[in-house]
C-alpha cells in the first residue's frame, strides 16, 4: 500500500470526527458525523465548509506579455482566454489531439499572471501538459504551500464577509486578492455545488486558522467529500474520470457554452487548439452521442456504470454519475445517449440489478442553482 | 435477539424469523434512500441474496440468514427507507421467513458476542 499524503487540515477533521478515505493519493474527509444527506442540506440551506486542497494550484507567470501568455493557454483549450478581464474567471478545458478532454479547470486574469485550479487526480499530467507547452510563454508555479477551502451556501456572503468584508461586493466569477491575520487569500467567487459561495487559496500556515474561524460561525458546518459529490450531481456538473475524460469530447459532454465564438469557425482565432477537427465538426453537425440528464421513474438509485436501453433494448450507454440527490428527494443521474434518445423527456431503461427501469431523459441542473450574478 | 456476521439481527417468534440490520450497520451505511424487498411466499436457502439497500454511498445486498420461506416484508420501508436510520432494531424489519427448525438460530452470536466483534 502507497503512503497516502496529508493535507493542511487533517487533524482539524480528524478532531472534527471526519471519515477519512483515500481520495487520489490523499486522505481526505468523506463525511463528518452529521452523514451526507445532514450535510448536503446544509449547504443549501446554510453554508458549509469543505476542504479541496487536494485540488491542483498553480500560477502562470508571463515570460513576455499577458497576450503572449493568453494566446498559449489558447493553443491548450479551445476557450477564449484572451477576452477574459482582469479580476474576472472562467472555465476551461484542456482537449486532446483526439478532440477529448485532458481536464477541466478553473482559470483566472489577476492582471500580472494567470491562475488555475486542476483537477486532483490530474494535477501531475495537467503540470507536465503546462511545462511541455507553455514553457516559452511562462514561468510555472506550482503553489505547494496553500490550501483551497470552498465555502458554499446561501449563507456564505454573510460568513465570509465577517472576515473578509471585501468579498461582499464579488460578484460570480469574479477574483480578488486579500491580505488577511491567515495570509494572503485568493478569492474566487464560484464552486462545485450549484450555490453561491467562494473558493479560498490561502497560506498552508494560515489555513487551519482561517477554517476554524468559519467553522466557529453558527451557520458554517464542514461537509464532506459525498456531499460535495451530491450537490455538484444535482448542479448538474461534471466530474473529471466520470462524467468526462480523455473519450468525451466537450461537445458531446455539453460543454459547447465553454467555446465561445472567437474559437468556433469563423471567430477570430477559429480553431488552433488540439482536437479541433474533431471538435469543430461537432459543433457544426452535432455529436453522435450526448451527455444527459437522467431521472429514474423509481426510487432505486441508479448509479456509475449503470447500462442504459431504448424501450425496445438498443443498448444506448451507460450512466457515468448517479445517486440519491438529497435537494430532489429521488435518484438523479447523469449518462450518455446516441443524440436521437437525448431530448428530454425520451423515456428510456436502465439495468439494474438484471431488471429494467425506466428513466426519462431530464434537464440539468436538477435543482436551481444560486449563483450571485 | 440472534446477530450474524453480516450485521443482520434475527428475532425468533415461534416458526418466523424476523431480519433486520444492525445499529451499528445503519451508521456505517449511513443514509438509507432505497430498500428493495424480496416477493413475499419465496423459497430462500442461506446466504441468497433477498433484498437491497441503498444508502447515498453505496448499494448492499441483505442476505437471508436461514433457510425458509419469506412470508412477510416490512412495506413501509419501501415508502420510508429512512425508517433503517432511525429505528433499525425495531420499526425498520425487512421481512419475515418460516423455518422447519428452530435450533439454526444456535449457530449464530448472542448480542454480547455480536458486539466484541464489532468491537
Amino acid at each position: 500500500m502507497t503512503d497516502l499524503l496529508h493535507l493542511p487540515l487533517h487533524a482539524l477533521h480528524v478532531a472534527a470526527g471526519a471519515k477519512m478515505v483515500p481520495f487520489a493519493g490523499y486522505e481526505m474527509p468523506v463525511q463528518y458525523p452529521a452523514g451526507v444527506m445532514a450535510e448536503h442540506l446544509h449547504t443549501r440551506k446554510a453554508a458549509g465548509l469543505f476542504d479541496v486542497s487536494h485540488m491542483g494550484q498553480v500560477v502562470l507567470r508571463p515570460k513576455g506579455t499577458m497576450q503572449d501568455l493568453g494566446l498559449g493557454l489558447e493553443r491548450l483549450m479551445p476557450v477564449d482566454v484572451l477576452s477574459l478581464a482582469q479580476g474576472r474567471q472562467r472555465y476551461g478545458i484542456f482537449t486532446s489531439e483526439t478532440g477529448g478532454i485532458l481536464d477541466d479547470l478553473m482559470f483566472a486574469n489577476r492582471g500580472g499572471d494567470y491562475f488555475l485550479v486542476v483537477n486532483a487526480a490530474r494535477k501531475a499530467h495537467d503540470f507536465a501538459h503546462l511545462a511541455e507547452h507553455l514553457a516559452d510563454v511562462a514561468e510555472i508555479e506550482v503553489q505547494q504551500d496553500r490550501a483551497l477551502l470552498a465555502l458554499q451556501g446561501p449563507q456564505a456572503e454573510e460568513a465570509f464577509a465577517r472576515l473578509v468584508p471585501g468579498a461582499r461586493g464579488m460578484r460570480f466569477m469574479d477574483v480578488a486578492g486579500f491580505d488577511t491575520v491567515f495570509g494572503p487569500l485568493w478569492v474566487s467567487r464560484s464552486g462545485y455545488t450549484g450555490e453561491d459561495g467562494f473558493e479560498i487559496s490561502v497560506p498552508a500556515a494560515g489555513a487551519e486558522g482561517l477554517a476554524r474561524a468559519l467553522l466557529d460561525m453558527e451557520e458554517v458546518l464542514p461537509i464532506g467529500l459525498g456531499a460535495r459529490d451530491s450537490l455538484r450531481l444535482e448542479a448538474g456538473l461534471c466530474l473529471y474520470g466520470h462524467d468526462i475524460d480523455e473519450t468525451t469530447s466537450p461537445v458531446e459532454a455539453g460543454l459547447t457554452w465553454a467555446i465561445q465564438k472567437p474559437r468556433r469557425a469563423g471567430g477570430a482565432r477559429a480553431g488552433g487548439f488540439p482536437g479541433e477537427s474533431r471538435i469543430l465538426k461537432e459543433l457544426d453537425e452535432g455529436p453522435d452521442r450526448q451527455r444527459v440528464g437522467l431521472r429514474p421513474e423509481g426510487r432505486a438509485p441508479m448509479r456509475e456504470g449503470v447500462e442504459l436501453f431504448s424501450e425496445d433494448g438498443t443498448p444506448l450507454g451507460a450512466i457515468t454519475s448517479g445517486g440519491f440527490g438529497p435537494s430532489v428527494q429521488a435518484p438523479v443521474a447523469m449518462g450518455y445517449v446516441p443524440t436521437a434518445f437525448a431530448a428530454p423527456g425520451t423515456r428510456i431503461e436502465a439495468e439494474l440489478r438484471g431488471k429494467r427501469l425506466a428513466a426519462v431523459v431530464a434537464a440539468t441542473p436538477f435543482h436551481p442553482t444560486h449563483y450571485k450574478r | 435477539m440472534k446477530f450474524t456476521k453480516e450485521h443482520e439481527w434475527l428475532r425468533l417468534d415461534g416458526d418466523l424469523v424476523t431480519v433486520g440490520i444492525t445499529e451499528h450497520a445503519a451508521e456505517a451505511l449511513g443514509d438509507v434512500v432505497f430498500v428493495e424487498l424480496p416477493e413475499t411466499e419465496t423459497q430462500v436457502a442461506a446466504g441468497d441474496e433477498v433484498s437491497v439497500i441503498e444508502s447515498v454511498k453505496a448499494a448492499s445486498d441483505i442476505l437471508a440468514p436461514v433457510e425458509g420461506e419469506i412470508v412477510e416484508v416490512n412495506t413501509a420501508l419501501a415508502d420510508n427507507p429512512g425508517l433503517v436510520n432511525e429505528d433499525p432494531l425495531g420499526a425498520a424489519w425487512f421481512f419475515r421467513i418460516r423455518i422447519a427448525d428452530s435450533s439454526v438460530l444456535d449457530a449464530f452470536m448472542s448480542e454480547d458476542e455480536y458486539k466484541e466483534m464489532i468491537g
